[in-house]
């Protein structure tokens, strides 16, 4: 009997998996075609994309740039994109008709926006928090020019009001609610008896000026930009403001927040921005001027602050009510316990919601197009108007459109990214 | 107390600008320039070129009126306004002077309290089709599909017009001027329609412009005019004479490039648009002497701004037919300036 007992002494070399099983060919055979209806979904899918495609890319590739005119643009090939509008125009796309040599100071404003942020998104620069607070007024004063004093002023305002307010509630012992109201009557008294002496020296004795430029020439991304971001930043504190006091035990203010809120959401933004351009200047003495931007911005503010207040309070009604309640067994006052243990639960669930507002805000800026804004669909039409150019759409608006969905791609990465760093699934 | 302070105060704001409103030409020269409301964009009337520029006929007919007061065409501040903001910012005092291609009508010109201070031109609803089609008339049209924004006077003008010719059509509704012309060039409609001055803008910037015809009839008076709130008749004149100004020196053959020869003219009336006689005619405004020399100096007559802005150079080309002097066979007509 001969021995036929096989022993291997050595391991077998790792083989190649089968060709079947490779990564690429697996990952397509799982993802792809892992059933008849995916396979055939699939097909259709990659139909449909190639569908859209075709005509695209060789519109766009091929696209002019050169050309002078659209005449210009038709003579050479009339297939294909005439991108040479964005090459004449690129500048009141972006920046309106701001003085060109001025260019500066909008892309400065809009650097700083990055530096100001940082402190109140990333902890570690939270001490450069005080960068936060002065960029509003330093953006202003950069964007519009003119002196720096009134802006400046409206700082010191601010800091009287704060100091009426800690002197009566530390030096004199009175209540809040008293304090706040001498803390109002200071500011009040600095703007009819400080603020004007004040402003007429220091533009004396130190001058430092901008170029002052009218809000007639913004226009653009530029006006998106200013109208989207102010509404941004100055919504969502009010938001957190209309959503607490939605919820107060106090009749009054919680009348008032819902009346606020409810007013606002059941009426269209075009209505309010018509309020703005229109309605406000039979209310206004004749010859007063207030700016329309600004009344704008105030508009697109209680507009998406209604919005922000109801996300929020989704947020609040998420959070157990054990959270206000070990909170209130632990001491805090009420406010101390919205800072440290609501609100950053609330906000952490309401982030989703609270960006798509923002997004939501951003893109909506568009519509000021129809109170004679000139933002970049404004500026669209404008740019038609030229005879170079008329009849120039595709091209005008595949250009806008990437402008916004790269602002707006941007902020949803950012929200998904906050939402993985700071794991809102309480697990 | 403070309550009150703020009502003073508001009082207080409230009576200065009411003082300060008294007349708009006195508030202009004071303010050192013209608040001018344009289109926010209308081929040839009014846009900007590729560096920032407004420029445009209605654009022009300010800087005229600018030229006119300030002896500076510059010193006019433009604000773009939509059709929907445009009487309320005149009514408000946002603008002085509206030049926005705005028709003449009987009640924006009672109902609305505005003042209408001319006609800068004649427009009037026109049609375009392809010269394939072999039509050379409006009337040959029975049975087709006209493409029309919906909404519009133009698509009350349409049905009348069949009408009262006995003519059928099939309407095909779009949203504004650039959904009609790409309905029309894919060939969904036979024919479409809008004001003619935006017919022929278009035209010109399609692929091929002779394969499309502005066919001649216009079916409906559309006048166009600059326009001044009602009750400040200095300043209405004011904006009416510079344009009959400008009317006036096309008749006479004055443009910003001869207008120093007729210095030694025989002709009086020239004299006193010009300011160049012993007469100071414009002192019966307010305004200064040369006023009108001026405008026509920095700006040109109504022939050179149509021709700048409408006509063959601006590269629209629009016909001058009816919107020339009346020497030429238009209806353009001035009363004397005496």
């Amino acid at each position: 009997m001969s021995n036929i007992s096989f022993v291997r002494e050595k391991a077998i070399p790792q083989s190649p998996p089968p060709i079947t099983e490779s990564n690429s060919i697996r990952w397509i055979r799982q993802n792809l075609f892992s059933g008849w209806l995916n396979s055939l979904l699939t097909i259709l899918s990659v139909y449909f994309i190639y569908i859209c495609l075709r005509d695209f890319i060789p519109w766009a590739y091929g696209g002019i740039w050169t050309a002078g005119s659209i005449r210009e643009c038709l003579d050479i090939n009339p297939d294909v994109a005439c991108f040479s509008v964005i090459g004449a125009r690129w500048r009141q796309l972006l920046f309106g008709f701001y003085p060109s040599e001025e260019y500066w100071r909008p892309i400065l404003t809009f650097i700083l926006l990055f530096v100001s942020i940082a402190p109140i998104l990333i902890p570690r620069f939270i001490k450069y928090f005080w960068f936060s607070l002065i960029y509003p007024g330093l953006a202003v004063w950069l964007l519009w020019g003119g002196s720096i004093w009134p802006v400046f002023s409206i700082y010191l305002a601010l800091v009287f009001g704060a100091l009426g307010f800690f002197i009566a509630k530390n030096q004199l012992r009175f209540s809040s609610g008293f304090s706040l109201l001498i803390g109002f009557v200071s500011v009040v008294v600095y703007f009819f008896f400080i603020a004007g002496p004040f402003i007429t020296l220091f533009k004396y004795i130190l001058p430092i000026n901008l170029m002052f430029i009218e809000s007639l020439q913004f226009g653009g991304f530029l006006l998106s930009m200013i109208v989207g971001f102010s509404g941004i930043a100055a919504s969502f504190p009010i938001g957190i403001l209309l959503a607490l006091g939605r919820q107060s035990d106090l009749p009054l203010v919680k009348m008032i927040c819902v009346g606020f809120i409810e007013f606002i959401r059941g009426v269209p933004l075009i209505t309010l921005l018509f309020v703005a351009s229109v309605l406000l200047n039979y209310f206004l003495p004749p010859g007063t001027s207030f700016d329309i931007i600004i009344r704008v911005i105030i508009m697109v503010t209680i507009f998406s602050a209604a919005y922000m207040a109801e996300v929020i309070r989704g947020g609040l009604a998420a959070l157990p009510v054990g959270q206000h309640e070990a909170s209130a067994a632990l001491g805090l006052s009420y406010w101390q316990a919205q800072r440290l243990i609501i609100m950053p639960q609330a906000l952490k669930i309401s982030i989703p919601g609270i960006v798509n507002t923002f997004i939501g805000l951003f893109k909506d800026t568009t519509l000021v197009s129809i109170i004679s804004l000139l933002d970049p669909v404004g500026l669209a039409s404008l740019i038609r108007a030229d005879q170079k150019w008329n009849g120039i759409y595709w091209e005008l608006y595949v250009a806008i459109g990437l402008l916004f969905f790269v602002c707006c791609f941007g902020m949803s990465q950012y929200s998904q990214y906050l939402e993985r760093k700071l794991k809102t699934d309480n697990s | 107390m403070k309550k009150s302070l703020f009502l003073s105060v508001a009082a207080i704001v409230g009576f200065t600008a009411g003082v300060a409103a008294a007349g708009t030409l006195d508030d202009t020269i004071a303010r050192g320039h013209v608040k001018c409301g344009v289109s926010t964009g209308s081929p040839g009337f009014s846009g900007v070129d590729d560096s920032g520029k407004n420029v445009g006929f209605d654009v022009d007919y300010c800087r005229a009126l600018a030229a006119a007061i300030f002896n500076d065409p510059m010193a006019v501040k433009f604000t773009p306004l939509s059709s929907s903001v445009r009487f309320t910012a005149l009514a408000s005092g946002e603008v002085d002077i509206l030049a926005r291609n705005t028709t003449w009508t009987y009640s924006r010109d009672t109902d609305l309290k505005q003042t209408f201070l001319g006609v800068t031109y004649y427009d009037g609803q026109g049609f375009m089709a392809k010269t394939s089609l072999g039509v050379s008339s409006t009337l040959e049209l029975d049975g087709a599909t006209i493409c029309i924004q919906v909404g519009t006077t133009t698509e009350l003008n349409l049905a009348d017009y069949f009408k009262a010719n006995g003519m059928t059509y099939e309407p095909l509704p779009t949203s504004d001027n650039a959904e009609s012309k790409q309905q029309y060039l894919a060939g969904a409609c036979d024919a479409y329609t809008t004001d003619a001055s935006a017919l022929h803008g278009t035209r010109i910037n399609m692929e091929n412009p002779d394969d499309h015809i502005v066919l001649p009839e216009i079916v409906s008076k559309e006048p166009l005019g600059p326009l001044v709130r009602h009750g400040d008749d200095q300043w209405a004149d004011v904006g009416r004479w510079v344009l009959n100004a400008l009317v006036i020196a096309e008749e006479k053959g004055i443009t910003s490039a001869n207008i120093d020869s007729f210095a030694d003219s025989k002709d009086a009336e020239i004299h006193r648009l010009l300011g160049t006689g012993d007469d100071d005619m414009m002192a019966m405004m307010g305004m200064p002497k040369d006023g009108m020399y001026n405008a026509i100096k920095h700006v040109g007559n109504y022939g050179e701004i149509f021709e700048r802005n409408l006509g063959a150079t601006s590269g629209i080309n629009i016909e001058r037919g009816v919107n020339n002097s009346w020497t030429n066979g238009g209806i353009l007509y001035s009363p004397p300036f005496r």
